[in-house]
């Protein structure tokens, strides 16, 4: 486990685009009714928002990102572009360097992406605090997102209704006054299986792609194209690692857990949220969801979460929070950080 | 926690599952509608009430009620 802190940077806004197509649950035909419903008690999916197949995630965090600009116009003074996502618009150029273009910012910022999913908002975070805390970058223009669904098969029921779509658009600043951000960081490559597309990128090529759907197991159906993900092995990954990481955090940081307002987690599974919160004894109140109503959301989650259930607290008074991602790779990352006078919206893309 | 008191926490869990219906010898797979999600809701439920991680591959080498619980016994002492 890495520990790092990182000074002066604040959370200025928080906005959130999400596709306006809706898919329910009780409406997955590939599965029995009885199962469709225990797939919404376990997992907590009631319905999810699904990209067309023209909508890109960096057309979503581009919506996110030009109302936020505009909303606080600050176009201008943006000196780093950062893009988190699993699913960028293409193999090269970088997502970034294209949003930094269409959103009009000047020419001298730096752009570059990040490859990370479940992990990668509190990733962004640490490394734009990182930046900030340089003293030479003000303002950081962070979007993180995935379009998950186009990689999931329709008959695969462990990967297609668990999936949502989401991009959204950070802006940190510097700020002399912020209190510190405590971050834990740890990887762990045993567990690249778990969750992975294995075709269509350099180790299996885009011109020897295995197009062939095959039947893993009732219920489950995909070709090599398409994400496959074991649940167990990320249940027991989840369940072993997160807990134990936010203890070990809230030592390094010298802090108690009663202390922390609420506990934003990424949303993978109900499940998975409802027993971190048990083993950390942990109120319920505390630990707000947004999986009922958008799935899965990948790097989005947090950030969505936010902006879906604290709206109010986070743009008036501070709290304490503490942010954890966890998930594809394996890769897991926790911060504390208070937040205090965030904007925050909540867009859908037609 | 006895064997009949794990036995409740299972019958409480699982909606599908009648109180009173479920015995040592029961064979867990074979219980109606059992699937991938049933095996993540007692992974959960066990970690909760016995603070013991079950991994896949354990859970598959395992068959009744009394096999579960003879492990758990083990993996707690």
């Amino acid at each position: 486990m890495a520990f790092l802190k990182t000074e002066n940077t604040r959370v200025s806004a928080i906005y959130t685009c999400v596709p306006q197509k809706k898919e329910r649950t009780e409406d997955y035909e590939w599965i029995s009714m009885q199962e469709r419903q225990l797939f919404t008690k376990t997992t907590g999916i009631i319905e999810r928002r699904v990209a067309s197949e023209t909508t890109t995630c960096s057309d979503l965090c581009f919506e996110a990102a030009s109302q936020l600009l505009n909303d606080l116009n600050c176009k201008d003074e943006i000196d780093l572009v950062l893009f988190v996502s699993q699913s960028p618009d293409y193999f090269l150029p970088a997502t970034s360097i294209v949003l930094q273009n269409r959103l009009g910012i000047p020419t001298n910022s730096l752009a570059f992406d990040v490859n990370l999913g479940c992990s990668g908002f509190v990733y962004g975070l640490s490394i734009a605090s990182h930046f900030i805390q340089s003293g030479n970058i003000k303002k950081v223009l962070f979007l993180a997102g995935d379009k998950s669904t186009i990689s999931t098969n329709y008959e695969d029921k462990s990967t297609f209704p668990l999936f949502g779509d989401a991009g959204t658009a950070t802006l940190l600043e510097f700020d002399e006054t912020a209190k510190s951000w405590n971050f834990s960081m740890a990887s762990d490559g045993k567990g690249k299986d778990a969750i992975i597309i294995e075709h269509g990128h350099s180790r299996n090529p885009y011109g020897r792609i295995d197009d062939e759907t095959v039947e893993i197991e009732p219920g489950i159906k995909r070709s090599k194209k398409h994400l496959k993900l074991n649940g167990m092995e990320v249940f027991n990954f989840a369940l072993k690692e997160v807990a134990p990481s936010i203890k070990e955090l809230l030592v390094f940081a010298e802090k108690q857990i009663e202390e922390i307002d609420y506990f934003v987690f990424h949303q993978a599974n109900k499940l998975i949220n409802d027993s971190v919160r048990k083993k950390l004894k942990i109120e319920e109140n505390k630990v707000p969801l947004s999986i009922d109503y958008f799935g899965n959301t990948s790097s989005a989650s947090i950030p969505l979460t936010i902006c879906k259930e604290l709206e109010q607290i986070v743009s008036n008074e501070e709290k304490t929070y503490i942010l954890s991602g966890f998930g594809v790779g394996f890769s897991w990352a926790t911060v504390i950080l208070e937040l205090a006078n965030v904007k925050t919206k909540m867009i859908e893309y037609a | 926690m006895n064997i009949q008191e794990f036995i409740s926490i299972i019958e409480d869990e699982f909606d599908e599952v009648e109180t009173g219906s479920l015995s040592p010898e029961t064979s867990f797979r074979q219980m109606e509608g059992w699937s991938s999600m049933h095996a993540l809701i007692l992974i959960a439920l066990v970690d909760n009430h016995f603070d013991v991680l079950l991994t896949g591959e354990e859970l598959r080498g395992l068959n009744t009620i009394q096999d579960l619980y003879d492990l758990l016994e083990t993996k707690k002492a």
